[in-house]
């Protein structure tokens, strides 16, 4: 169980998050959502002691996480835009890995399902984006971590990978182990996540069940209630309602 | 000239005595007489008639030799004043002076001095005391001893045409005040100084008024002030000598007519230590000598009419150093390599000339083959005149910056003097 | 094994492959090689390495470590997401780029160094000197470049900084001493300089070899400091304190920006 108590974060004078509750539960998959800038890739810097708190708590099962970052054994990060040094291969990759964690049993299933094994003597650097991304979402999943904290894991992927993913997910989250994952594609979110937590201009304005959402805002899919619900809040603002069908770019509408 | 050159010098001798006819007399019979007595030999040692030197000296006559058994010989400073005696050491006979006296004195010509060694003269600040002193006398032959801890080694004085060969000298290296010169002349010309080794003396190798004298084959380091010292001594020669780390240097000054050929000037390191500092010199001729690792390889002040060619200059801080007053020099076939500076000087015009030596700074170019650079070549930098106003400045030798300024003044040459090179070598002549 | 050595370890690895590096060691072989070729002498070569080290050194592995810094981003974050202490990942990543730069130059200088040196004569201390000036000035420009690649994300004017401490230090640095020369002349101004060549890195590396070098300029000086300071093991001695501390202040200063700064 992770949670998130009263945090806050500015870089300088911006305010990034002003202010986040948020618990994430084991054996469930949490949809992180909210347009460009509203402060998801923070607020998993924060989880990974990446960036620092300004105020409030994160709490690991109950325990604030501090700077001994022993915690991060528990778990596992894929970032959004992968890059390893690029004249590393990919074995060297996973083996520094391990060697770093040598006290870590390691899951090679999803390397495996990747097929990254063909593509173990090949430099980093001469791999396509999608195949990067595979390496790094092998490297999370490796060390059977409690926690999965995945940033945008599908972009690139093709279709193939991308049930390969998803099937991965699913099975971690049968396990009992708790799943944070962003995306702009609210499809895919839909078809995976169990809980959403929406985030915008550093608040979160929704954070429950999926049903919930749906329930909320009298919509069938994740989509337009998103919509609905970034439209309620312009209305709120009284900037005119907005029907745009993504919110990855709301100010564009 | 020589002549009277020599009787200047040995006039005191002849005078000495009263009766100049008599002494003619005796002379011109010594050498008839000759012949018979060079057979004669005074054997000087423990189990001998003679136990001391002097007293050999005392029972011997003209053309004598004295033979000197090994062993340590004190009491007394021997006076020589018998012509034509011939003294060799066997088995380094050791004459110590035991801090108190000089130790050989010759007041008479055609003596010759071998295989003895001389410790201890002692410091004298009232007389310049010496191991060996040869007042007023011709042709001596002063070779192959050793001299160690002597005040002077070697002092000639108002003698002629002596030589002074192959002696090791090593002096007790004390500081300027008490320390004496390794080999002296004062007054005494056409003397020959060959392939002695000089170190840890006030001056190695002193010239004074000296005139029309050799110095060839020497090696003198170390000592605390000159390798070599001369002045007022016109026409001489200097040939295949070495002076290295000496204190400061070698100064050569107030002369005409100096020859300094194949000389190594090295290693002279300090605010006032020259190669070779050149003082009042006029008509010399400096051919390929050696200047390498002195802080100033070769300074000229108030030197004119000097031939100076194919001489090295590696490794200097400045390899030449020109005062405003040298005039007329001319240098060519020199090679300046590694060198702080090239040429430095305290003045904006300047008098002398520099035509075809090599220079590893020049970044000409010879597009008609003929051996030498189509681009004069100007060897004092901007970056060197800063140096000489401010001094302090020298901490930045090499920098980038100083690379800056020669840069500016190679596109803008308008600061240093009009000094160049017009015909630079392409390589550097062996 | 210590996170410090396998992160280390994957730098070493990574750069040990990388083509810039390579073109640099062969830069650096070349302009040594071309000494050689052109006829130069032991100290001529020196000379002309000396002028290459104090420009060349400095901008590599400033523009180089900056580079490097910023295309390592993602995977610095990687490594921090680990369970890795950061002063740990900070060294690794130090080292990682202050060795092989440092091993470039080497092999740069050493190998036609070794192919000719059998001619006899080389001026050893003075190559001793270069070679340890070379590799303090890359260790003490790699931290410049960190502390520079961490303190702005934007890398066009990190990379002008980056650029303006290089002029600064190589070329402004003593043209403002030359200047204050000009101004100060009548001052006694022996100490200060002295101690104004200890405040820039280039300025140390370039009065260490100069006391191989051009012992016999500075003892040409009049001030009794200079004859001091050069005149004994007491100058050499200052100068490899000093670049000491030179690689020392730049790697501590970074490593703060690192251990408090967010990814």
């Amino acid at each position: 169980m992770i949670a998130l108590d009263g945090i806050r974060k500015a870089y300088g004078t911006r305010s990034v998050l002003a202010g986040v509750s948020l618990g994430l539960v084991p054996g469930r998959v949490t949809g992180l959502v909210g347009p460009n800038g509203s402060g998801k890739t923070t607020l998993i810097k924060l989880i990974l002691g990446l960036a620092r708190l300004d105020a409030g708590r994160i709490l690991l099962d109950g325990a604030a996480i501090d700077d001994d970052g022993r915690y991060r054994r528990r778990i596992g990060y894929a970032p959004q835009a992968p890059r390893f040094p690029e004249n590393l291969s990919v074995g060297e990759v996973f083996a520094m890995l391990r060697a770093l964690r040598p006290d870590d049993a390691s899951d090679e299933s999803l390397l495996q399902d990747f097929g990254l094994r063909a593509e173990w003597d090949t430099a980093v650097g001469a791999l396509s984006g999608g195949w990067r991304q595979k390496v790094s979402l092998a490297c999370a999943f490796l060390f059977t971590p409690d926690v999965l904290i995945l940033d945008e894991p599908t972009a690139g992927l093709d279709p193939i990978a991308a049930g390969v993913f998803k099937q991965a997910v699913r099975h971690a989250r049968d396990a009992g182990r708790t799943v944070l994952i962003t995306s702009h594609i609210l499809s895919e979110l839909e078809e995976l996540a169990d809980d959403v937590a929406f985030l915008s201009e550093g608040q979160l304005r929704f954070a429950g069940p999926v049903a919930t959402l749906l329930e909320r805002t009298g919509m069938r899919r994740l989509e337009p209630a998103i919509a609905a619900l970034l439209g309620g809040l312009r209305v709120t603002q009284g900037a005119g309602a907005a029907e745009s069908p993504s919110i990855a770019h709301p100010r564009r509408a | 000239m020589g002549g009277t050159e020599m009787r200047r010098c040995l006039g005191p001798q002849w005078r000495g005595g009263g009766a100049t006819v008599l002494s003619l007399v005796l002379f011109v019979g010594a050498s008839l007489g000759a012949q018979a007595e060079t057979g004669r030999i005074l054997r000087v040692g423990a189990r001998t008639a003679y136990p001391t030197l002097s007293a050999a000296v005392a029972a011997a006559t003209p053309g004598a030799t004295i033979r000197v058994a090994a062993g340590t010989y004190r009491g007394a400073t021997t006076e020589i004043r018998t012509p034509r005696l011939t003294i060799i050491g066997e088995g380094w006979p050791l004459f110590d002076g035991e801090g108190q006296r000089e130790l050989i004195v010759v007041r008479a010509d055609d003596v010759t001095i071998r295989g003895l060694s001389f410790i201890n003269t002692g410091v004298s600040h009232m007389e310049d005391r010496a191991a060996v002193r040869v007042i007023e006398s011709s042709r001596c032959r002063i070779e192959a001893n050793r001299f160690r801890d002597a005040l002077f080694a070697i002092y000639l004085q108002k003698s002629f045409a002596c030589q002074v060969r192959g002696n090791d000298i090593v002096g007790a290296s004390r500081d300027e005040t008490s320390n004496g010169n390794g080999v002296h002349l004062w007054y005494s010309p056409h003397t020959s100084v060959i392939d002695n080794h000089v170190r840890g003396q006030r001056d190695g190798i002193y010239f004074e008024f000296s005139r029309g004298s050799v110095a060839r084959g020497n090696v003198s380091e170390g000592n605390r002030r000159y390798g070599l010292h001369f002045m007022f001594s016109d026409s001489c020669r200097y040939e295949r000598n070495t002076f290295r780390a000496n204190g400061a240097g070698v100064a050569v000054m107030y002369s005409k007519q100096v020859t300094m050929l194949g000389n190594g000037f090295l290693d002279a390191q300090g605010s006032a230590a020259y190669g070779l500092l050149l003082k009042e010199i006029t008509d010399g001729t400096l051919a390929g000598n050696q200047f390498a690792g002195n802080s100033t390889g070769l300074y000229l002040e108030g030197a004119s009419r000097l031939a100076i060619t194919d001489n090295d200059f590696t490794d200097n801080g400045w390899a030449v150093r020109l005062m405003a007053d040298a005039e007329d020099s001319r240098f060519s076939g020199n090679v300046f390599r590694a060198n702080g500076f090239d040429v430095a000087t305290n003045s904006r015009t300047l008098r002398s000339s520099f035509e075809g030596n090599w220079w590893d700074e020049y970044r000409g170019y010879d597009l008609d083959r003929d051996g030498s650079g189509d681009v004069p070549h100007q060897p004092v930098r901007l970056f060197a005149l800063v140096v000489e106003r401010h001094p302090e400045a020298l901490i930045l030798l090499r920098s980038p910056v100083s690379r800056v300024l020669d840069a500016a003044e190679r596109v803008f040459p308008v600061l240093t003097p009009s000094l160049a090179d017009p015909r630079p070598l392409m390589r550097a002549p062996r | 094994m210590s996170a410090l050595s396998l992160v280390l370890r994957a730098g070493l690895r990574d750069l040990a492959r990388n083509r810039w590096l390579l073109a640099y060691a062969v830069a650096l072989g070349l302009i040594t090689e071309s000494l050689f070729f052109f006829g130069g002498t032991g100290d001529q070569v020196v000379l002309s390495l000396l002028n290459a080290t104090l420009l060349l050194v400095p901008l590599v592995a400033l523009v180089f470590g900056l580079m490097h810094v910023y295309a390592s981003r993602e995977f610095i974050e990687l490594l921090l997401a680990q369970p890795l202490p950061r002063r740990a990942v900070f060294s690794g990543l130090y080292l990682g780029l202050a060795l092989p730069l440092a091993a470039a130059f080497l092999a740069g200088l050493g190998v036609p160094l070794a192919i000719h040196a059998t001619r006899g004569g080389a001026p050893w201390v003075a190559l001793g000197f270069l070679a340890l000036a070379g590799v303090a000035l890359t260790a003490a420009f790699a931290g410049i470049a960190m502390a520079i690649a961490l303190r702005t994300d934007d890398r066009l004017r990190g990379m002008a900084i980056a650029l303006g401490a290089w002029f600064g230090l190589a070329v402004g640095y003593d043209a403002a001493v030359l200047a204050m020369v000009s101004a100060f002349g009548d001052w006694p101004l022996e100490r200060p300089l002295l101690v104004l060549m200890l405040g820039n890195p280039v300025d140390v590396a370039r009065v260490l070899v100069l006391t191989a070098l051009d012992a016999s300029a500075l003892l040409g000086y009049t001030g009794a400091l200079f004859r001091k300071v050069f005149g004994s093991a007491l100058g050499p001695t200052i100068a490899v304190a000093a670049l000491m501390l030179w690689t020392v202040v730049p790697f501590v200063i970074a490593r703060r920006r690192f251990l408090r700064r967010d990814f």
